[in-house]
């Protein structure tokens, strides 16, 4: 049987990335249940014995007076992580979808993983190093806009990064040394960053008396949950792709009478 | 017959202006869900901070900045 490629539709390929994105989104709000819980309860804790000593708090946590408990806001992270999986899911998809002739690659799963990886990178790596997420308990919340906009301008950089660390790659010919064109790749992307990096203001928003282990496992589970749902996403929506070039039913064979 | 079948690679739709258009439009619709879990402080949801709250845990483990 010759290896004729199966025509897909856009629809077929992005019902695979929003469940990839669901399945991906559930995964993350497990392992943030179980190790991210503990560190955001801790930081509350913190939060509301500030509160307590009479500064303002930003906004409440306390279960008397919450619009939503803790109870509930632990169950809301799974509704959280599995929206946003369902919507990077999505993109994933669509970029898939535009970008697979451009990909230089006749692996489908290395096409749905390497576009993985780049989200990975740009969306998640780049902005973690600038601006490292934050438990509650740190941060003003006088300054939310101005945050808001520095990380999305990261996350923008991030991945006009990575897109410049593949044209640079691409410019030298195949013919040259990989080492030469990794370096180029490398180099592009490292020059982009910096450039952000440099650019945007810092923000160092930490109380003092905030405790720095818990800052540090906060922020280390904060990346894990990035990666497990970014790491899920790539594997399910190849997983599924090589399902949908490969289908289970089969028509049936001829039968000689 | 062996049953073992080979992987076929898949053939993407052309990528044709209707595509690009629809495509536009998904990414829209998506980016709004990613917002509504990851920045709206209720000026969309209509909800007022309920689902802001809700997610609260969500977002400080994405990373995304919360408050």
């Amino acid at each position: 049987m010759p290896l004729t490629a199966r025509k897909v539709t856009f629809g077929q390929l992005l019902l695979r990335g929003l469940l990839a994105g669901l399945i991906a989104g559930l995964f993350a709000g497990t392992f943030a249940y179980f190790l991210g819980e503990p560190k955001v309860d801790a930081a509350i804790a913190i939060e509301e014995a500030q509160a307590g000593a009479g500064e303002p708090a930003g906004h409440s946590h306390d279960d008397e007076e919450a619009l939503v408990s803790r109870d509930r806001q632990k169950g809301g992270l799974f509704l959280a992580t599995g929206l946003y999986g369902v919507a990077m899911g999505g993109l994933l998809a669509t970029a898939y979808t535009v970008l697979r002739r451009r990909l230089r690659t006749t692996d489908d799963a290395r096409a749905a993983l390497g576009l993985a990886g780049a989200a990975l990178a740009g969306l998640v790596l780049v902005p973690f190093v600038k601006y490292p997420p934050n438990p509650p308990a740190v941060g003003d919340p006088s300054t939310i806009d101005q945050r808001t906009i520095s990380y999305l301008s990261i996350v923008v950089i991030g991945l006009v990064a990575v897109w410049a660390g593949v044209l640079a790659f691409r410019s030298l010919r195949p013919g040259a040394a990989e080492v030469a064109r990794l370096a180029t790749g490398a180099g592009a992307f490292l020059l982009v960053v910096l450039v952000g990096y440099v650019l945007l203001p810092t923000i160092d928003e930490v109380p003092e008396t905030f405790p720095p282990s818990l800052l540090y496992s906060f922020r280390l589970t904060s990346l894990g949950t990035q990666v497990t749902l970014w790491l899920t996403l790539g594997l399910a929506f190849a997983a599924l792709l090589a399902r949908l070039s490969t289908p289970a039913v089969r028509e049936p064979e001829p039968v000689a009478v | 017959m062996a049953k073992i079948q080979a992987v076929r690679p898949l053939d993407p739709p052309a990528v044709s202006p209707r595509t690009l258009v629809i495509a536009a439009a998904v990414v829209a619709g998506l980016l709004l869900l990613a917002y509504l879990v990851a920045f709206d402080q209720g000026a969309v949801s209509r909800s007022g901070m309920f689902l802001h709250e809700l997610m609260h845990d969500g977002r400080h483990l994405l990373g995304v900045p919360c408050h």
